[in-house]
Parts: structure tokens; sequence; C-alpha cells
């Protein structure tokens, strides 16, 4: 005779079983199409390049060597790969400065939109959801007609008599700039008003009843309790700036290469497969950094406030 | 004077919020201005005109572009969505077990990986298939947007469960209905909001990806994203705005039948 006890346990485990099968078609959907693949790359990564592209199965670092170093070709020393280089720090720098100009253009925003009337939010939100879910690369073509020579921007500097000439932003840094920070702010204002509105208000009113300047209730106490909500906006922003793969295109016009051209050159013109894998991994590795790091330091800020 | 004090003002902020308005909006709607432009330069005004929306509906290219992309969008997003679903029901309403949170972050992880990396990944394991197997059809590209599309669709199902009443649901086994006919009658009907806006917003995100669809497409398998980042590379002609312009539409619509849907109240 099987004890209630155990009835409940076979029942649980039966409960089990039926998520497990429940889970798996999108597990396995998600582990051939997306995350499989990724160790794939990881392998690719120490083998030899093949004559058309693809590979040839033998163990090779130099993919690796590459990707920061140069070997002279006869002396076969390695020297520092200028350009990749240049590519790296270009990305990780304009990734950094969109989510800071994201982060300052979308704070206020989220603010403004968590403090309106419950009635009126919902139009602000709405207004937020549209650019958030339209095309980037039409938001992107967008922010190229506005800013090239003919654009908005000339055209109206040159009309008020402020420039004589047009001011070219089309096809450098700056532009890339622009554009990244135009289609990923709505990703930075959403989740900070996720947080924001839940945000009460009674604490702020209690930090002015203890003489509180307007800086000091943002500071310590509105700032801290979004914390969360930054925290997800800043990695929601700073991934896909990090891998921006349309904007360096369309608005750098491929002088410009930010890293995942760079990769992209690899698989196709370059026919260095290992390498375009080995900087794959790479980008991969600074995301997992950037993570880490921000999940650390939302643990400690939380462990100080909580 | 002390109830007059605004609490919830901040220097600036306003100010700010309405520029971020303004510029979110302002190339968007110079965009769709110049799909009206007459002139064949992108540069000049030259009077009202449909014609190109008019070339754009005879560029076959375009046509077939832009049904490829309904294609795997309309695959991928119904897939994404049942499978999401079965993982939602498996992942909510439940004391944690081994392997949740495994679970969730694996269904999440498409969302952590920068969409280059991943491109490149599916390039080369499905260019190891295509030589195996020697099929090059599109089902490699629904099966990358399906993949990524499930955390998408996940998002709104789970948050719709998770908010659910339960005592529907005991009520009905209490009168002796069958977990199956629990689920039809009582689950299913409740939870049908959230399943519509998890499978709008699986579509929204499959019409708009560039970047893995550039990696994973065979020849002649160009979404409508794609052709028109090849036309943009070489050089822009209104016609781009036009379509941009009637994509841009059909997002609004999908947006916003998404929003009422998601923000109903029951």
């Amino acid at each position: 005779m099987a004890s209630a006890e155990e009835v409940a346990r076979e029942a649980e485990r039966r409960d089990i079983r039926t998520r497990w099968l429940l889970s798996a078609p999108a597990l396995l959907v998600i582990f051939f199409a997306a995350t499989g693949p990724l160790l794939i790359v990881l392998v690719y990564s120490f083998l030899t390049p093949g004559p058309y592209g693809d590979v040839k199965w033998q163990f090779s670092p130099e993919a690796w060597i590459s990707v920061f170093m140069e070997r002279d070709i006869f002396d076969d020393t390695l020297s520092l790969a200028a350009a990749h280089v240049t590519i790296f720090w270009r990305s990780i720098k304009l990734a950094i400065i969109t989510t800071i100009a994201t982060l300052a253009l979308g704070f206020p925003t989220a603010y403004f939109m968590a403090t309106r009337s419950e009635k009126t939010r919902d139009l602000w939100l709405f207004l937020i959801t549209i650019p958030f879910w339209t095309n980037l690369l039409i938001r992107t073509f967008a922010v190229l007609q506005i800013i090239r020579n003919e654009g908005l921007i000339n055209t109206v500097l040159l009309k008020l008599g402020i420039i004589s000439a047009p001011i070219q932003i089309l096809f450098t840094d700056t532009a890339i700039l622009i554009g990244m920070a135009y289609v990923y702010l709505p990703l930075m204002v959403l989740p900070i008003y996720a947080s924001m509105e839940k945000l009460d208000f009674r604490l702020v009113e209690a930090g002015y009843d203890l003489y509180a300047t307007r800086f000091q209730v943002l500071r310590r106490i509105i700032f801290p309790l979004v914390k969360p909500g930054v925290i997800a906006g800043s990695i929601l922003v700073f991934i896909p700036a990090l891998g921006a793969y349309v904007t360096p295109i369309v608005l750098g016009g491929g002088k410009n290469m930010m890293l995942s051209n760079l990769i992209e050159l690899q698989f196709g013109q370059g026919r260095n497969w290992p390498l375009g894998s080995a900087l794959s991994i790479a980008v991969m590795v600074i995301v997992m950094v950037a993570l880490l790091a921000y999940v650390r330091n939302a643990g400690r800020s939380e462990v100080r406030h909580g | 004077m002390a109830r007059s004090f605004a609490i919830k003002h901040q220097p600036g902020f306003t100010a700010i919020a309405a520029t971020c308005f303004v510029v979110l909006y302002l190339p968007i709607v110079v965009l769709v201005a110049y799909a009206f432009n007459a002139a064949t330069s992108t540069s000049e005004w030259g009077g009202f005109s449909l014609k190109w929306f008019q070339s754009a509906w005879q560029n076959s290219q375009v046509i077939d572009a832009t049904l490829r992309s309904f294609q795997i969008g309309a695959v991928a997003a119904i897939l994404a969505t049942i499978f999401a679903t079965m993982a939602a029901l498996a992942t909510t309403r439940t004391a944690p077990y081994r392997g949740l949170t495994f679970k969730y972050a694996a269904i999440n992880q498409p969302l952590m990986v920068p969409e280059i990396v991943t491109g490149v990944a599916l390039l080369i394991f499905f260019s190891r298939i295509k030589i195996f197997t020697g099929y090059s059809g599109l089902g490699y590209l629904i099966a990358a947007h399906t993949a990524f599309c499930i955390p998408f669709a996940y998002l709104p199902i789970r948050a719709r469960l998770e908010n659910m009443d339960l005592t529907l649901e005991r009520a009905a086994a209490d009168l002796y209905a069958t977990p199956w006919q629990t689920f039809r009658r009582i689950t299913l009907p409740l939870l049908w909001p959230g399943i519509l806006a998890g499978l709008m917003l699986a579509f929204v995100i499959s019409l708009d990806d560039v970047v893995i669809t550039e990696f994973v497409k065979s020849g002649g398998q160009d979404t409508l994203p794609t052709y028109m980042l090849g036309q943009i590379r070489r050089g822009i002609t209104p016609e781009i705005n036009a379509i941009s312009t009637v994509f841009l539409l059909l997002s609004v619509v999908i947006v916003t039948l998404f929003f009422f849907i998601s923000r109903k109240r029951d």
C-alpha cells in the first residue's frame, strides 16, 4: 500500500515531468537555433581558415592571436594590430557613450511620464511604445535623412545663416552615435518608467519635510529606488549598441567600422572564419563582463539600501 | 505655502522629456513626408505625388520580399507563441523546482547575446547542415526567427498567467472537470489576451529583424528589411521612403492593437 506521502510525492514528480515536457519544444528550438551554435563558434575560433571560406579541421591558435596582434609578413614578428584595436575601442566607446546619453535623456523622460495623471500616463507610454516596436532599419534611415548634408538640420542652419556650408555629420562617429542614441532611447525609457511608476512619492515628500533640496531628493531617494530600472535599461541599450550592425552601415558609410562589421568582413571578403569566430566570442566576453559588473553592482547597492 | 510646493517637480526634466518626444517623432515625420515627394532627388520638395508608392508596388523584388517577410513572420510567430505558451504554463504558478532557474535563463538567452554573434553562429551551423542535407529553403530562417521570437512571446503570456486567479481552476477541478477540460474551458480563455499580445510581439520582432536574417538567408531569400538595407547601401531613392511609410503604418496598427489588448483590465 502506498502511503499518502508517497502518493503526494508521486503526484509532484508527475507534475514536474509534465512541466519538462511542456517546456521541451521551446528549449529545443532555442538550443538548436540560438544557444547550441554558439559552442560551434567557440570551436571554429581554434581552427585553420579554409581557402574559400569555412575551415580546415586543424587546430590553430592563429585566429585568437590575430584578434589583437599582427604577424609581419617578412620576419614573422608580432605587433599590435592597430586596426583591430581601433575598432574594438570605437565600439566599446560608442556603446558606453550611447548608454550614458540615452540615460541622461531617458531618465528625465521616464520621470516626466511617471508623474503625469493616471489617464495621460497611458498616452505617453503609447507614444514611447510606437518607436520601440518600429523597425530599427527604418528609424536609422529616418535619421540618415535628417543629418545628411541636404537634410533638415543642415538646410535649416543654412537658411538661418548660422553656417555657410553644410556640416558633414553623416559618415562620422558622431552620426553613428546620434543614430544609436535615437534608436535605443525607448529601450532605456521603458524599464526606468516601469520602476518609476511604482515609486512612492510619500518618500519624496518625507525627504522635503526633512529639508532636502531637489537634487538631494533626486540623488538620495528617487535614484536609489529606480536603480533596478536604470540597470535594466543600461543593459538593454549597451548589448545591442556594442553589437550594432545596421547603424554603422547606414550612418557610418562603411568607413567607420564597428565590431559587427569587422566580424561580417571575415565571413565575406576576408574569408577568415576562425578570426570572425574569435572576434564574435570576444564580443560575447565583453557583454558577459559588462553584465556581471552590473549584476554585482546591483546586488551591492541592494544590500546597502535594503 | 507648503501646500503649493510641487513635490514631483524636478528642474529641467519636463523640457528634456518634451525634447525627447519631438526628437523621436521628427525624423519619422520627415521620412513619411518625403515619401509623397514628386521630385526624384530626396533633397528638394517637388510637390505632392503618390508615384513612389506606385513604383514600389510595381517592383516585383519589393513584393517578393514583403511576401517572404510575412510568410516567415507568420509561421515563426505562431510557432514561437505556441512554444512560449507551453513554456509559460510549465514555469509559472508552481513552487520552485529543480531546473526552473535553468529554464528562465535558457528562454531568455537569445536576449542576452548580441544579434551579430547569433547571426555568425547560425551562419556556421546552418551552412554545415546545408552541405549535409542539401536543403536550402526558408526552413532555416523560420527556425532562427522562431528561436529569437520565443522570449518576446513568453513575456506577456507569463505576466498574464502570474496575475491569473487560481480559484476558478480549483473550482472546475472540484466540479470533476478533467485537467484538459479545465485548461480548455477556464485557463485558455483567461490566458487568451496574453497569447494574442505574445503573438503580435513575436510577429513584429520577426518583421523587424535585419542582422540574423542577413547572415542566415541563402541567395534570393531577401526579406523586406534586408532588401531595404541593400538598397540604402546603394543609394537612396524616395521609393525606400514609400516602402518605409507602409511598413511604419503596419507597425503602428499592430502596436496599437497590442497596446490595447495587453492594457485591458479584466
